[in-house]
This record gives structure tokens, C-alpha cells and sequence, in this order.
């Protein structure tokens, strides 16, 4: 079997249209993932990168091709995938310590167990003494400490995460993207990032892969040999960033493009 | 065919009821002093107005007055009425409409629920429960008289007709709102059909349910009320058809404010389980649960 963590091939997801007929969202997506990689993904607005991320948690099955994870074909949702969403999906009605126990107790694990572990995860992600806060008492950034505790209190052997800082402010966005990595750190996960920044594709990635205009298929992966560990606001000023960051633009330009023009036919 | 348009119109009025209720709960920037000085002047007028209207010109026989009211109230609670002990008869319509509310609520949530999360019965469910909803159901107070007799059953059956499909459209709206992104991550996490049914869509159309809670008390209440017109043997229904019997224009008020204040208490009290159930909401919101 192969040792990926995940492996896409051809993978292709239609969604019936409105209108009649079918709207499809990736085409041939082929990619592989090694165990304990990370992989940022760019791409135009709009184009499917979410989709992606949806084959491979099995939440909507490919239309054609094959989706595996840890080896296994996706039907259904894998055992050790976490999802990390772009909007909140905390529960409002549960405190942060329910919320971040709240895989274990799907999982059975019992109680007093499960709370302990909870509260393991809230002082990592740096949110001791604010465990029985709900979370509209909490800021942007705190919501999306709980939501990484409560995805990675289930030890994920695969971690997609959908533009989970796309709402933050800029301080707040680099803090968390700090924290993030320092969590995967040592964890063994693959993750896939979805992403619209590409000073954060690059600064987290192990190989950014770009995504074509709608109907999206892989476009061109560009490997980052930056040293780990990193720290997000030093290593973009660096010299090797600079130039990936050139490298990924020149390749995202063009497709960037294309989807404008095509903003600009419908206005028009 | 769907279950939308229904529940739009069914839904409205609560939401409708709970704005005012945000603005009647206060909230505004005039002094509270004030505001209650008025209402006060307000509830003197208008029964100054009739005491006197009914002195002078109006036919008190037919119109009653608010001091003929009040001794009516008055010997109904220290020499008891035609029917006995007041407290039994309000204890009576008081069981009657809890335990068609409660029969109602259960059976509402349940079903409202489970249509909400359920595309294909939704769909084939749909009519029948339009239709259902378009019966004139107060009129099937009558039919439960003959099914159930003249004791309680009648009753809570009658209150349990109205509150159902009140709080059965809510829930079901509440059930179909939920955020899909709670859903997918709860199944992400872990969760099958019934923790998500327990731990996301209940929690989630509770403010939905709740709000439609205040609009099926006073439903059971009348329920209970109109079932003891149509024939029962104790209860304030009884009582206001007794006084119309006997052409006491005063027992039919009192009877009114009687079953009035029980409503207001009732609602005192739903309002103090919303606000436990929604702990966990901002402040500002707690009123407005039919509009979140």
C-alpha cells in the first residue's frame, strides 16, 4: 500500500445545477500527501479548493476518480481526519471546555477523561482559565484557539483546515499561524491548508500547490525549502521567501486573471 | 410542495409577539418611573371611564362595571362560587391546559424535528399538514366532549390540538435552519445520527421552540377554556358559561381576569425557563429568540 496520508486521483466533483444541468467544482485532481507533510493550497477565488477538502473528509463523495486516506478508499467520513472550517463552528451554547471535549464524548471516551484531556488542550492552545466561558464572551482569535483545541484533542492523522484565519485581523492571523505550526510540530499530521494568503501559504508550507480557475485541477506545486522550526513574521523578510513568493505569484497571476475576466463577462 | 410558506405565516406572529415583548420588557431610554406613572394613568382611565359610563348612561346589566367585577371577585374567593372552591376550578383548567401543553410541546418538538431533518417525509408530509393546520381545530372541542366525556381528557386533548401545531412549525423550522457547518463538524468529530439530533439540531432550534412556547400557553389555556364551554363538570370555562347563563356579565369578566392572570403567570414562568436554556446567549438577545 502506498505510505500517503492521503492520495487524489482524478478526482472530479460535479454538483447538479440550478438551472438544470451540472456545475463542476474540481476536475482530475491529482495529488498525494506524505504522512506528516503540510500542503498549502492557492487558488482563485471560488475556484474548489474547499471541494478538495471536502472529498477527502468524505462529507461529499467524488463524482469520478478516488479519494483515499491512510490507505483506505473514502466512504464516509475516515477515522483520523480533522477539519478546521473558515466559519466558526463551535458550539455557542456550550462552554469552552464542552466544546473542546466535545469529539471525545462523540468518541465515548469516558468523562472525567475527557475533561481532563479537555483542559490539557486549553492550556496548550493558551486558554487556561477561560474554560467555562461561552464562546461570544471570547474574541475572534480566542474562538479559533478553541476550534483548533477541539479538532486536535481527537489527534488527527490528517488535519484539513479551510482558510480557518481568513477572518482574523493581520497581528492576530500571524499569531495563530505561529501556534498552529507549533502544534503540528511533532504531531506526524499531513495537513492541507486552504488558503487565499500566499505570504501564509509559503510561510507554513512544506510545497505549495496552486490551483487553475474553475473547474479546478492542479495547476503547479512549488516545494518550499525553508529550515523549521519557523517563525512567521522573520522568515517572510527573508531573501528564499521572497523569491517562492515570486515564483508562486507568477504561476497564480495568470489564473487570477482568468477569473476576473470572467467576473467582468458577467457584469458586462 | 413544501413546509416553508406554512411555517413562515405560523412563525410570524410569534416573532412579531416577541419584538413587542422585547420593547414591553423595557429596554428604552425613558426613566422607568415614567413609563410605569403612565401605564398606571393609563389602567385609571380606562376603568374611571367605564365605572362611570356605567353609573350614568351605559346598562350596567348588560355591560357590568369594574367595582361590580371586583365584588364578584371578591366572593368568589372568600365564599366560593356555584361550582365550589375557586381554587379547584382554577386548579382544574389550570391542569387541563398544562397537560395539553406539555402533550403538546413533546409531540411538537418530536415531530417537528424530525420532519425538519427528514427531506423525504417533509415532502410527503407536507400537504397533510397543511391541511391539518387549515381545520378549524378549536371546532374539534366538540368531538373530543363526545370521544372523552366530560372530564379532563376532553380537555387536554382540545389544548393539546392547538399547542402542537404551534410549536410543531417552529420546531421545524428550527430543525431545518441549523447552521450546516455545525453539522459537518460535529460529524467530523465524531457524532452519529442521535448525538447530532441531541447535541446540535435540538439545542439549535431551542430558541426557535422557545419562542414559540409563549404563543402555545395561552393557546392550552384557551383550549382548556373553550373544552369547559362545550360541556365539563368544574373549571373556569364552566364558570364564565355558568355567568352567561345567568346573565352575570360581571362572573364572565372576572372569569376573564382570572384565566388572565394565570396566563400572566404562566408566562412569567416560560420567560424564567428561556432565560436558564439560554444561558449562554449575549444578554441583549434574550428577547428577540424568534428573530435570531
Amino acid at each position: 500500500m502506498s505510505d500517503h496520508a492521503i492520495a487524489l486521483r482524478d478526482a472530479t466533483k460535479q454538483f447538479p445545477h440550478r438551472a438544470g444541468g451540472t456545475f463542476t467544482a474540481i476536475r482530475d485532481v491529482t495529488l498525494d500527501v506524505a504522512r506528516g507533510e503540510f500542503v498549502t493550497v492557492v487558488g482563485p477565488t471560488g475556484c474548489g479548493k474547499s471541494t478538495t477538502l471536502s472529498l477527502v473528509s468524505g462529507l461529499e463523495p467524488a463524482t469520478h476518480g478516488t479519494v483515499t486516506v491512510n490507505g483506505a478508499p473514502v466512504r464516509g467520513i475516515p477515522d483520523g481526519v480533522g477539519y478546521m472550517f473558515q466559519s466558526d463552528a463551535i458550539l455557542p451554547w456550550k462552554t469552552v471546555l464542552d466544546n473542546v471535549a466535545l469529539g471525545l464524548r462523540y468518541r465515548k471516551v469516558p468523562g472525567r477523561e475527557a475533561i481532563a484531556r479537555a483542559r490539557d488542550w486549553i492550556s496548550r492552545v493558551g486558554l487556561a482559565g477561560f474554560e467555562d466561558r461561552y464562546p461570544h464572551q471570547l474574541s475572534g482569535g480566542m474562538r479559533k484557539r478553541v476550534a483548533m483545541a477541539q479538532t486536535l484533542i481527537t489527534e488527527p492523522s490528517v488535519l484539513l483546515m479551510d482558510e480557518p484565519f481568513g477572518a482574523l485581523d493581520v497581528q492576530t492571523r500571524e499569531l495563530m499561524q505561529d501556534e498552529l505550526l507549533r502544534l503540528w510540530s511533532g504531531s506526524g499530521a499531513a495537513v492541507v491548508f486552504v488558503t487565499h494568503d500566499l505570504t501564509e501559504a509559503i510561510a507554513l508550507a512544506d510545497r505549495v500547490v496552486v490551483m487553475t480557475a474553475g473547474p479546478a485541477t492542479v495547476k503547479d506545486i512549488v516545494a518550499v525549502e525553508l529550515p523549521r522550526p519557523r517563525k512567521v513574521e522573520e522568515i517572510r523578510l527573508t531573501e528564499d521567501f521572497t523569491q517562492l513568493y515570486r515564483r508562486v505569484w507568477d504561476s497564480l497571476r495568470e489564473e487570477v486573471e482568468i477569473t476576473r475576466a470572467r467576473g467582468a463577462d458577467h457584469v458586462a | 410542495m413544501s413546509l416553508e410558506q406554512t411555517t413562515a405565516t405560523a412563525s410570524a406572529p410569534a416573532a412579531g409577539r416577541s419584538g413587542l415583548w422585547a420593547i414591553v420588557r423595557g429596554g428604552t431610554t425613558h426613566g422607568r418611573a415614567v413609563v410605569y406613572g403612565v401605564r398606571l394613568l393609563l389602567v385609571v382611565v380606562w376603568l374611571g371611564s367605564w365605572e362611570i359610563s356605567a353609573r350614568t348612561f351605559m346598562n350596567p346589566f348588560l355591560y357590568s362595571m369594574p367595582s361590580r367585577i371586583w365584588d364578584k371577585l371578591v366572593s368568589w374567593f372568600t365564599d366560593g362560587t356555584s361550582q365550589g372552591s375557586i381554587w379547584i376550578n382554577i386548579w382544574v383548567t389550570l391542569e387541563e391546559a398544562a397537560g395539553g401543553f406539555v402533550l403538546g410541546v413533546v409531540a411538537g418538538v418530536v415531530l417537528g424535528v424530525l420532519l425538519g431533518r427528514s427531506v423525504f417525509f417533509a415532502d410527503v408530509l407536507a400537504p397533510f399538514i397543511k391541511a391539518a393546520n387549515a381545520i378549524p381545530r378549536i371546532v374539534l372541542a366538540a368531538l373530543f366532549v363526545i370521544w372523552f366525556g366530560l372530564g379532563m381528557q376532553s380537555k387536554i386533548a382540545t389544548a393539546f390540538v392547538l399547542v402542537f401545531f404551534a410549536v410543531f412549525f417552529n420546531a421545524f423550522q428550527g430543525a431545518r435552519e441549523v447552521d450546516k457547518t455545525l453539522i459537518d463538524n460535529a460529524r467530523i468529530l465524531g457524532a452519529g445520527r442521535w448525538a447530532l439530533m441531541r447535541t446540535i439540531v435540538l439545542p439549535s432550534a431551542t430558541s426557535w421552540i422557545l419562542a414559540s412556547m409563549h404563543v402555545a400557553f395561552g393557546f392550552a389555556l384557551i383550549g382548556a377554556v373553550v373544552g369547559e364551554f362545550t360541556g365539563a363538570d368544574r373549571g373556569m370555562g364552566l364558570l364564565i358559561q355558568q355567568s352567561q347563563g345567568n346573565f352575570d356579565a360581571a362572573g364572565v369578566y372576572a372569569g376573564m381576569v382570572v384565566v388572565t392572570v394565570v396566563a400572566l403567570l404562566a408566562e412569567f414562568l416560560i420567560g424564567q425557563l428561556e432565560k436558564r436554556l439560554t444561558a449562554w446567549r449575549p444578554q441583549t438577545t434574550t428577547t428577540s429568540a424568534a428573530g435570531a
